[in-house]
Formats: structure tokens, C-alpha cells, sequence
């Protein structure tokens, strides 16, 4: 498992691991939408992309969680597969997935947004951990 | 939190004294037990707030008071904008206006219980709830800024309602200063269809029924006898509130530096009221609360449809809609002088006492009905504000229980299925778009709202009315 969620508070905190900042940063995606739907049955038929750029990688990280979020509430998607360039402060993600299908992805919860909370884009033992606590 | 560590007022007032950097002394209104389950966090996160900028008085927090993101869940500010006070997101929270409304049916347990089944089948099938819901109504972009300028009316105007329902809103359902041009394109799109739905987590919709009354002449007021059913709906501004507060979480970060304001936590990000960056957030925030009018006024609309179809012989009537997550201009006396504040609830309730003319006639005598929502499954409280509140608390109250256990403990404890049929062996029916959902939101993970409202009550922040029980729940 590349990815994790874990407790706060009233609200859930998600983490994504990867040999590179990019590859933590599709994984905490993953773990993003784990937490709104079953993301093992969300198949990668549609790819959407996202642009976004912050001052640091920890507010790029928020601003890719939060344009996915956009994304999915605008378009009724949900995603599943994912993968990120990152070029200094600015990202390319592409997403793939699907249209929301309330029985066969079994929706949990909304997720209101990613937060400044526990958040952090850190480097141990050769492995790049992202992570940040949602708001849902 | 250890009580002997604050300066007790008296047995529900609790205070951190003003020291270095706070402005002003941080107040938390609770019972000596809620204050030895309270989260320490919260200590340190109403002394971050009295440190802000043109902040009046004190930092307060309810009695429901929990970690939240900079400003503490149940945390209540008011910041002067003539002494360099500021407005910040994370004094209102993500979901913008987020409140509950209680309707009137006009009829009994009796009368409603044999037709219970249907009514909770067809508000289950007939008013949007769950991940990814679509409402009824398709807004076009010009639409769209209408409502956000012109909230619960604007859906009046549409047909969603009467006019009548909207003496029973505060600020009769429309918040002056909204400005959709500082609404982003981003949050609008994600309002166009998501127009009276409910949300899902802890939003809902249920029927209850009156179990007691502790005060005769204010539910008199209010039209509550023992025994009435009432309908009472809890959801916000949906997905435009919640791009609201992520935009301007960003877009207030950014210029702390630029009016040389330094906070504590990021999430403290805020803006000089009378700053173009405070301006544009404070009129979209307003957009983002007429839009939770809207949106609860159009539900309103659906359960009235829907009630009157079940029950011709009923008639929906309004008792009352309070939002638990704003910033509003109001005015307040500070230290026998009156002032224009920008009053920040984040998790608390407007809680006005007798007198005030943004109440409809016939409950100023009595004060503002404030609505706590329980749990699903759990009692309800209905409370009316205070004379004392308003120099207290600048006229605030709690919002609800506030979670005991997290969302993950919930889920391996409980499933979902068990919930529903234990709930329904206590007599409360309910529909659920999601049974994971539901585990999460298992009475048990909640703290006791009794405690909390009775802390309220005896803290005079406001004083019980009248206690409902739910007799079935739509869940999200």
C-alpha cells in the first residue's frame, strides 16, 4: 500500500508515499479518494488534467488535492489513477477515472477540502511522504 | 483540559488571562466536566485568536468547543473594523452558513406515526442527499448570482416557498454585503447543479417529534406543544461554500505579509477588514451564506411538497433557520459604548435575546430560537437567546455535539447495518444514501448534546425551550 489515511479530530488525514515527490503526490490522490468512495472500483476510463502552482511544494500539494476536488464536484468524477510532474513550484497532474456511480463505488463521504493541517511534503529513509489532514 | 489551570468566573465561565502577545483574554463557556474532556488544543487555539487584531472583549468558545482548523470549533470573535480588526476564513470554516432550520407540521405524533414509512421513503428518494447528488434545479451563470445575492428570497421569488417562510430566517433570509463578482468561476461551477441538496457526513434530514417542554411561555411563542411533529433539516453552501473558504484560505495567506499581520497557525490566515483582500472575502463569504439560505429554502420547498402529499390535512410552517458558521456585521454594545463588530461563529449559533428587531414579531419578546441539532438518533434542542448572551457573547450559543470518537474508530466499531436496525428497535427510522456513512456518524461517536445544552443554559448563553426526539432520519 502506497498510501494511508489516518485519524484527526473529526476529520481524516491522508498520506501517499513515493521514491519522488511527484510519485507521493499521485499516491496521496489515491488515499484522497479512498476516503470519498471504494477507489478500488473507480476504473481509469476518462483522464482529466490539472494545473496548478503554489510558493512551496506543501502548498502545491493542497492546491493539486483541491483542483482534483473541484474537478470531481464540477463533473461528477471520481478518480483512481494518477500522475504528476512537478517543475519547481508548478504541477501537471492527470487523473483518470470515471462518472460517480453511487452503487458500484460506494460513496462514503464528501470531502469539503484539503487543509493546512499536518501538512507536510517530507523526505525519510529515500522515501518522499505527503500528506495533509481533509476537512469532511 | 485541567479547570484548576484557568481562572474560574463562576461554574460555567472559564478564563485564560490576557498575557504576552493576546490582546484581549480568552473566555470558554462550559461545565467543569466538559472542561476535563475538552481537547487542550482548544486552550491554545482561543489564545492564538486573542492575539488577531482589532479583537473586542474576549477570544470565547461554546461549550461544544473542539480543535478545529485556526479558530477552534465553537469559537466566537468579534473584530472591530476601526481598530485594525480583521476578518479571517478560518474564524467561519469550510462550509459557509452550514445551519439547521425546524419546520412546523401542524401535527401530532399520532396523526404522523402510521404514515411515518412513506414520508421517510419519499424525503429519501425526493430531496437530494449522498456524494456526488444532483439537485432539482439547474442554475444558469446569471441565475446563479442572483441567488447568491439575493439568498432564501431569490428562491422565494422562484416559487420555492412563501414569503412568510422568511421572517422565520435570520436577516430574513438575505445577508446584505454579497458580492458573486468575488466568487470564483471554480466555486460557481460547482454550484450550478448542486441547488437544494443536502450534503452527506453529519447533514441530514429529520422527523421529530416534541418530548418535552421545559419552558411554557417561549414555546407558546413558537407555536410547540408536546407531542408536535416538526421537521428539521442541517446541511450548508455545498460546493460553492466550500471552494469559497479553500480560495480565500489561499488568497488570504498570501498577503498576512503585506499588512505585516503575524498569526500563530496557518489557518489564522486573515485580512484587515477594511483592506481590499478582507473586503473581497467578506463579500464572498456573504455570497456563500445567501447560498446556504437558498439552498435550505429550497429543501424547504421539497419537504413541504412532499409532507403535504403524504399529509394533506398538515401545513408546513416555519419556526425557525439559524446558521452556525458565519461573519456578520452586528452591533453590540462593548464596554457601554456601541459598536459595528464583525461577529466570526464558527460552530456557534446566533443566539439573540429579547428585542431584537431582526426578529419576527411575534418571538421578540421572547428571543431568537436557537436550534441545536443532535446526533442522528439522538435528541434535538430548541432554546431561545438571552439578554445575558448579548453582553456575554456577543448574542452566541452552542451548534451541537461534536464528535467523541474519529470517523475511522467509528467505522471498525460499528457497521452500518447494525446502526440502522439498533436505531430502528429505539423507534427512529432511517434512510441512508451510504451505510459506511452512517458507521461514521453512530450516535455513540458523538458526545452528549444534553451536556452541552445544558451548559449553555446554565452559562445564560441561552435557555432550553424544548427537547425533540427523532422519529426517522434522511442521512447524506
Amino acid at each position: 500500500m502506497h498510501y494511508e489515511t489516518f485519524d484527526h479530530e473529526s476529520d481524516i488525514g491522508i498520506r501517499g508515499f513515493g521514491g519522488t515527490i511527484a510519485e507521493a503526490f499521485e499516491n496521496v490522490a489515491v488515499a484522497l479518494y479512498s476516503v470519498m468512495v471504494n477507489v478500488h472500483r473507480v476504473r481509469p476510463k476518462e483522464r482529466r488534467i490539472v494545473k496548478v502552482s503554489a510558493p512551496d511544494r506543501e502548498l502545491l500539494l493542497v492546491e493539486w488535492l483541491n483542483a482534483l476536488l473541484s474537478q470531481s464536484d464540477i463533473e461528477r468524477m471520481v478518480f483512481s489513477k494518477f500522475e504528476v510532474k512537478i517543475n519547481d513550484t508548478s504541477l501537471i497532474g492527470t487523473a483518470w477515472g470515471e462518472m460517480l456511480d453511487r452503487e458500484r463505488h460506494q460513496p462514503h463521504v464528501e470531502v469539503k477540502g484539503a487543509t493546512y493541517h499536518m501538512l507536510s511534503v517530507q523526505e525519510r529513509d529515500n522515501v518522499y511522504v505527503a500528506q495533509c489532514v481533509v476537512d469532511v | 483540559m485541567d479547570p484548576n489551570s484557568f481562572n474560574k468566573i463562576n461554574d460555567y465561565l472559564w478564563e485564560i488571562p490576557q498575557k504576552g502577545e493576546m490582546r484581549v483574554p480568552g473566555r470558554i463557556f462550559a461545565s467543569e466536566k466538559l472542561m476535563q474532556e475538552m481537547d487542550e488544543k482548544v486552550r491554545e487555539q482561543v489564545t492564538n485568536v486573542a492575539m488577531l487584531p482589532g479583537i473586542q472583549i474576549a477570544s470565547m468558545a461554546m461549550p461544544d468547543a473542539h480543535w478545529g482548523y485556526g479558530f477552534p470549533i465553537g469559537g466566537v470573535a468579534a473584530f472591530d473594523p476601526d481598530e485594525g480588526g480583521i476578518i479571517s476564513m478560518g474564524g467561519v470554516g469550510f462550509d459557509i452558513s452550514c445551519g439547521v432550520r425546524t419546520m412546523k407540521t401542524g401535527l401530532t405524533r399520532e396523526v404522523v406515526m402510521p404514515r411515518l414509512q412513506r414520508l421517510a421513503d419519499q424525503f429519501y428518494t425526493g430531496v437530494p442527499a449522498g456524494v456526488g447528488s444532483e439537485g432539482l434545479i439547474k442554475l444558469s451563470p446569471t441565475q446563479l448570482d442572483e441567488m447568491l445575492e439575493g439568498g432564501a428570497a431569490w428562491a422565494v421569488k422562484k416559487g420555492y416557498g412563501t414569503k412568510d417562510d422568511l421572517e422565520y430566517i435570520e436577516e430574513h433570509g438575505r445577508v446584505d454585503g454579497a458580492e458573486p463578482d468575488f466568487v470564483s468561476e471554480t466555486a460557481k461551477k460547482r454550484q450550478y447543479r448542486e441547488m437544494g441538496t443536502l450534503g452527506s457526513g453529519n447533514h441530514y434530514l429529520e422527523v421529530q417529534v416534541v418530548a418535552d417542554i421545559y419552558d411554557e411561555q417561549a414555546a407558546l411563542a413558537m407555536g410547540l406543544r408536546k407531542n408536535d411533529v416538526v421537521i428539521s433539516v442541517h446541511c450548508g453552501s455545498r460546493g460553492l461554500g466550500h471552494q469559497i473558504g479553500t480560495d480565500y484560505l489561499k488568497s488570504l495567506a498570501y498577503t498576512l505579509q503585506k499588512y505585516k499581520i503575524t498569526i500563530k497557525d496557518r489557518e489564522l490566515a486573515c485580512a484587515p477588514i477594511n483592506s481590499p483582500e478582507g473586503q473581497k472575502y467578506f463579500g464572498a463569504m456573504s455570497a456563500g451564506i445567501n447560498c446556504a439560505l437558498a439552498n435550505r429554502q429550497i429543501i424547504t420547498h421539497l419537504v413541504r411538497e412532499i409532507f403535504t402529499r403524504v399529509f394533506p390535512e398538515g401545513h408546513i410552517k416555519m419556526l425557525y433557520d439559524t446558521s452556525h458558521n458565519t461573519c456578520k456585521v452586528e452591533t453590540h454594545v462593548v464596554h457601554g459604548q456601541k459598536k459595528r463588530l464583525f461577529v466570526h461563529r464558527k460552530g456557534a449559533t446566533r443566539s439573540f435575546g429579547p428585542g431584537q428587531i431582526d426578529l419576527p414579531q411575534e418571538y421578540r419578546h421572547i428571543g431568537q430560537p436557537v436550534l441545536i441539532g443532535g446526533t442522528m438518533g439522538t435528541s434535538s434542542y430548541i432554546l431561545v437567546g438571552t439578554e445575558e448572551g448579548m453582553n456575554l457573547a456577543f448574542g452566541s450559543a452552542c451548534h451541537g455535539a461534536g464528535r467523541a470518537m474519529s470517523r475511522t474508530q467509528a467505522k471498525k466499531k460499528w457497521h452500518g447495518r447494525d446502526v440502522v436496525r439498533e436505531l430502528e428497535e429505539q423507534g427512529v427510522m432511517v434512510r441512508g444514501h451510504s451505510y459506511s456513512g452512517i458507521a461514521e456518524e453512530a450516535p455513540e461517536s458523538y458526545k452528549d448534546v444534553t451536556e452541552v445544552v445544558d451548559a449553555s443554559h446554565h452559562a445564560n448563553l441561552a435557555r432550553k425551550v424544548a427537547r425533540v426526539k427523532p422519529m426517522a432520519c434522511v442521512k447524506g
